[in-house]
């Protein structure tokens, strides 16, 4: 098909005779992607001509099983949601549960959950620039990019005990306290990781073959951004400077001194930087954090029986028991108003959102998760049309899209 | 409780008189009834600058205390330049629910409209391409309304069995 | 013949110097669709290097692998994906299901998910862990290779022994 057949407006002039086009099946298993998505190619030699996503591959029930679970409980399925950064779907969880019961956390809680969400801001981003580059040809640069994230986990599995499905947030608080060693951990990886991120720079950013693989690919504009619901590196990538931690601070990012970090070309290779610099931002949260971390309990104590006592209050009082018990007991449970809540927190994806609904009891009624991915993967057909077979897995990498947090 | 005017929500009141204002956490949320939805995320967008459509979604309250309708749907928009938020809320009903599609207005709402569509078996008119999109084709339930059971009706076992020797 | 043997000769029967060979040349076909698949990916990267244990080739073609690996729940849409990619694979094959939700639906007991693998695919070694840890998948997999070694024949007759035929829990039930 002639190029000129695709409209201004990205669609197809649909009057044309298409019977040359070949239709090509791209996944649900295939090495780029990545994990269970699925295409429908449409092609006019190695040009795409249109793509049709077909997703659902890896649809589990999640907002189902969130009304058979307990506000507490449901964390560990949040961790499965966007498997490359659990802990910033842990926070935006109990984020929104937390502001439905009204409850505000005490700051060292803040801190360390600020911590959590950007380390697992700057896993998250390093897998996928990792991906990208192993989806143009650098294979190398992904090992550089996946060898850092060996210490991430290591700093996550001090402080709760997993490598990647924490859970670490719990209503009102946190499982725990970060150990000292754990805060060294962090300090260590806030000095080790500036040097990866220059060998990854040094890589890739002026690598010819990747630049040009990536250089005015999958062009998002900022009007088409917005209005296709766009969030995240992705749309900041166009030149929205919209960054929740910024506009609508949570938690405790009005503390920090940071930069949000846009473009403006809106192609791929924007978005692979946009994501580089934001990690560097990250780490200075971070190294803010850890500098300036309050003192104090991690959790809001056993006040409205609303958060769970530690566990050697468990073990050593009765009255930690009996809480215990009463927070665990379905009629007794948490003070939940029959009410309904939105609450956003910038999550490496983009806005992940929960809209929960509460009707008393210490199950959500609705607990809608808002993915990041499902809409920038709807984005997809759009920033595809028009170019190579092989700048598919470019694209499709810069989006960066989760399958389990696109399905759900 | 009632919400503090504000512009957006004295211009939508005089627009639509019949839309309900209320606040909670801070948080404006504006109920319209689904006779005039389209007209009102039309108004919401054109006149009152809500340009991104941030998530489309559905609540089944079936066995919700004190409701009235079957299904809520619930639109949260924002404007990208004021960086105000607004909830807008509307109602539908068993048989055939179904409201005019937001897709001629947001693009988001296209893939929006067809997981509600799945999910819970409601019709968006005027929508380009409503079809499933995260379970099979042949799927016959909508699995997140109230009376579908967690585990499903089977069909999550419902295939042919390969053996070694078939293999 | 009163000739000795020199040193470097070794005598063995033919099967198991085949069942030596398979063994220590798995390509594994990774069928990674969630979670699990960060930590096969992690298993195959440095810290870990599964490379050590010759199975590193990981190859997402099935028709060049011998090892399926299933990592990750596998939902109704996925499976006949997961059992097309089963049969195109060649004998001699195996499968290893990583995860607890790809052996038993794990935390998701829900309409969509199948409630584990081995219902519907002959499963070789389960690793239980929600996900599991790297050093338990290189477990899994010096298991297996003990296993190919114990049970393997030349012409790869085991695979049609009826006790072997049938994914046990399946048809139990
Ligand atoms: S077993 Fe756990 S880690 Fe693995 S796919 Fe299932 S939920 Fe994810």
């Amino acid at each position: 098909m002639p190029l000129e057949r695709i409209l201004p407006s990205g669609d197809l002039a649909q009057d044309e005779p298409q019977e040359y086009l070949w239709t090509m099946n791209f996944g649900p298993q295939h090495p780029a992607t990545h994990t269970t998505l699925r295409l429908v190619l449409k092609l006019d030699g190695e040009r795409v001509v249109d793509a049709m996503p077909d997703i659902g591959y890896l649809h589990s029930g999640f907002e189902k099983l969130a009304e058979h679970l307990d506000y507490n409980q449901y964390v560990t399925v949040t961790d499965r949601m966007n498997y490359v950064s659990p802990m910033a779907n842990n926070v935006a969880w109990h984020m929104a549960v937390e502001k439905l019961m009204g409850i505000e956390v005490p700051p060292r809680c803040q801190y360390l959950r600020v911590i959590v969400a950007e380390l697992s801001r700057i896993s998250d981003h390093l897998v996928c620039n990792g991906a990208v580059g192993l989806d143009t040809g650098a294979f190398t640069y992904f090992l550089y990019a996946f060898n850092p994230r060996e210490k991430l986990y290591d700093i996550f599995e001090a402080l709760c005990g997993a490598r990647f499905t924490n859970s670490y947030t719990r209503v009102g608080g946190l499982t725990g306290d970060a150990s000292p060693e754990a805060i060294a951990m962090i300090r260590e990886v806030i000095r080790e990781l500036p040097k990866t991120f220059g060998d990854m720079e040094r890589l890739l950013d002026r690598n010819k073959i990747f630049v040009d693989r990536t250089k005015g690919i999958g062009v998002l504009t900022k009007e088409e951004a917005i209005n296709r619901g766009a969030s995240g590196p992705v749309a900041r990538a166009s030149g929205v400077t919209r960054d929740l931690r910024k506009d609508e601070p949570y938690l405790s990012y009005a503390d920090f001194d940071f930069q949000v970090c846009c473009a403006t070309a809106g192609d791929c290779y924007a978005r692979y930087l946009v994501r580089m610099a934001e990690m560097r931002e990250s780490l200075k949260i971070v190294a803010q954090a850890i500098e300036n971390l309050p003192e104090g309990p991690v959790s809001i104590g056993i006040r409205d029986r609303a958060s769970l006592p530690p566990k050697g209050m468990v073990y050593s009082t009765i009255e930690g028991l009996i809480t215990h018990f009463e927070v665990l007991m379905t009629n007794r449970g948490f003070e939940v108003p029959c009410e309904e809540i939105y609450s956003a927190t910038e999550a490496p994806n983009g806005e992940l959102g929960f809209y929960l609904v509460g009707d008393g009891s210490s199950r959500a009624y609705r607990a809608r998760c808002r993915p990041p991915s499902f809409l920038h993967f709807a984005l997809f057909p759009h920033l595809i049309r028009g170019h190579m077979l092989s700048d598919v897995v470019a694209v499709l990498g810069s989006l960066n899209v989760i399958a389990a947090e696109l399905d759900r | 409780m009632d919400a503090m005017p504000t512009r957006t929500t004295s211009e939508l009141k005089r627009a639509f008189p019949t839309a309900e204002i209320s606040e909670f956490r801070g948080q404006v949320r504006a109920a319209v009834p689904v006779s005039s939805i389209g007209d009102c995320l039309r108004f919401l967008k054109e006149q009152l600058g809500f340009d991104m459509l941030v998530d489309l979604t559905c609540v089944d309250y079936l066995a919700y205390r004190g409701a009235t309708s079957r299904f809520g749907l619930v639109y949260l928009l924002l404007s990208v330049d004021r960086g105000e938020r607004l909830v807008v809320r509307t109602f539908v009903d068993d048989p055939q629910p179904a409201v005019p599609s937001a897709v001629p207005l947001w693009q988001a709402a296209d893939w929006l409209e067809r997981e509600v569509w799945d999910l819970f078996g409601i019709r968006f008119e005027g929508h380009p391409d409503l079809r499933r999109i995260v379970l099979p084709e042949q799927f016959t339930a909508h699995p997140l309304r109230k009376d579908y059971p967690l585990q499903g009706r089977g069909e999550r076992h419902n295939f042919p069995v390969i053996t070694r020797a078939e293999g | 013949m009163a000739l000795e043997l020199p040193d470097n000769v070794v005598i063995t029967k033919l099967d198991e110097m085949v069942s030596w060979c398979r063994k220590n040349s798995l390509w594994p076909m990774p069928f990674a669709t969630a979670c699990c698949g960060i930590e096969l990916m992690a298993t195959g990267a440095s810290r870990h290097d599964l490379a050590r244990f010759g199975a590193e080739v990981f190859r997402f073609s099935p028709r060049q692998c011998d090892l399926l690996i299933v990592a990750g729940r596998v939902v109704m849409k996925m499976l006949p994906v997961l059992q097309r990619i089963w049969q195109q694979m060649h004998e001699p094959k195996w499968c290893i299901s990583m995860g607890a939700c790809a052996s038993t639906g794990g935390v998701f007991d829900t309409y969509s998910v199948v409630q584990g693998i081995d219902r519907f695919i002959p499963v070789d070694m389960y690793v239980p862990g929600c996900p599991p840890r790297p050093e338990q998948l290189i477990q899994a997999i010096i298991d297996l290779q003990a296993k190919i070694q114990r049970e393997g024949t030349m012409y790869g007759r085991e695979f049609t022994r009826p006790e072997r035929q049938l994914p046990s829990r399946a048809l139990r039930q």
